[in-house]
């Protein structure tokens, strides 16, 4: 589904936006036709990649106001395939669950802060792993939690395991707080740079 | 309806302790944040001053936290998704862990303001019974509508 070069700059623009995306933007964005955009668009909304919603971009509405434009977002279903079929989410929510009871969560922070630390910059090693990073300001934010479903059952166990797990990576833990926001991933890392 | 939640938790030390100063400093900006955050409603206060740390139930040795909010949502994204939860991440350093269920959640009517007394029977619910329609967890969370259907 992804393979097309334009389906798939398409995809990670709207990934990326932090918004919903039209079709002219999405095709200015990227420089395509807005025909040839909007057909990719309509293949990752079928593929379940994208969710579309119907909107009126200018804000107007009752006669005249035309008809309401096709916007875009990423869609927050997980799509996993794997063949043989294997099922590491159910064995996660499983460990994650004994780890809660066995009160092992510094057990399970002291193994991610044992992950070798990558001396590229964070941004490279944030997107490399699928966080989707985006400076805010002094900050990195991430757009995308990897490990989105079972925080959402063991939040307070994910989140905690991801600040070490990306302190690590990022060579200390100086560098990054939690400080989630809605949607997005929970950890936040002091841009070096500034 | 409005969500209500009680949460239970064993100090490490009393309150003038210093392994507890962080917790204790941290009282006044985080039940600000709480109080100031989208869909609150309501939460426990001793009358001494802005939180709930000198009630104390299952005699004298459990600190509670009690409040109402407007939906799942509100108080999901004040616990797990705001600075709230750095503390959250922190708490072994002040709190034992306990080996029963220490989390409810349960429906009020809009308006109703749960007594602790109550509060400890929707625990107590959970723990002999597990989750349900009465007392249940984010994890296995039962929305109002079916309650109310």
């Amino acid at each position: 589904m992804l393979a097309d070069p334009v389906r798939r700059d398409l995809y990670e623009y709207v990934a990326d936006a932090g918004h919903e995306v039209g079709r002219a933007e999405a095709a200015d964005a990227i420089g395509v036709a807005r025909t040839l955009a909007a057909f990719h668009l309509d293949k990752l909304a079928d593929a379940g990649l994208l969710e579309v919603e119907h909107r009126r971009l200018t804000g107007r509405s009752g006669p005249g106001a035309g008809r309401p434009a096709k916007v875009y977002r990423v869609a927050v279903r997980e799509h996993l395939a794997s063949v043989p079929a294997r099922d590491y989410r159910a064995l996660a929510m499983l460990l994650a669950e004994a780890v809660e009871a066995a009160g092992a969560e510094e057990a399970l922070n002291a193994a991610a802060r044992r992950i070798p630390a990558d001396p590229r910059e964070p941004m490279t090693v944030l997107a490399e792993r699928g966080y989707r990073p985006y400076r805010d300001g002094d900050v990195i934010r991430s757009r995308n939690c990897p490990f989105h479903t079972l925080s959402g059952q063991f939040p307070v166990l994910v989140c905690a395991m991801n600040h070490a797990l990306i302190g690590a990576l990022l060579g200390g833990d100086a560098l990054v707080r939690l400080d989630p926001l809605p949607g997005e991933c929970c950890v936040v890392v002091e841009d070096s740079k500034n | 309806m409005h969500l209500a939640q009680l949460n239970v938790a064993r100090p490490r030390a009393s309150m003038d302790d210093p392994q507890m100063a962080e917790f204790k400093a941290a009282l006044e900006p985080v039940n600000a944040l709480a109080d100031a955050a989208p869909g609150f409603v309501w939460r426990l206060t001793d009358g001494f001053g802005g939180d709930a740390t000198t009630i104390r139930i299952a005699g004298g040795d459990i600190m509670v936290n009690l409040s109402v909010w407007d939906s799942r949502d509100a108080l999901w994204n004040f616990a797990y998704r705001s600075p709230h939860m750095d503390y959250l991440r922190r708490r072994r350093e002040w709190f034992h862990q306990l080996a029963q269920a220490y989390q409810v959640l349960w429906w009020v009517p809009a308006g109703h303001r749960p007594t602790v007394a109550e509060a400890e029977e929707r625990l107590s619910t959970i723990r002999s019974e597990g989750p349900g329609l009465a007392a249940f967890t984010f994890r296995d969370f039962y929305p109002a509508e079916i309650l109310t259907s």
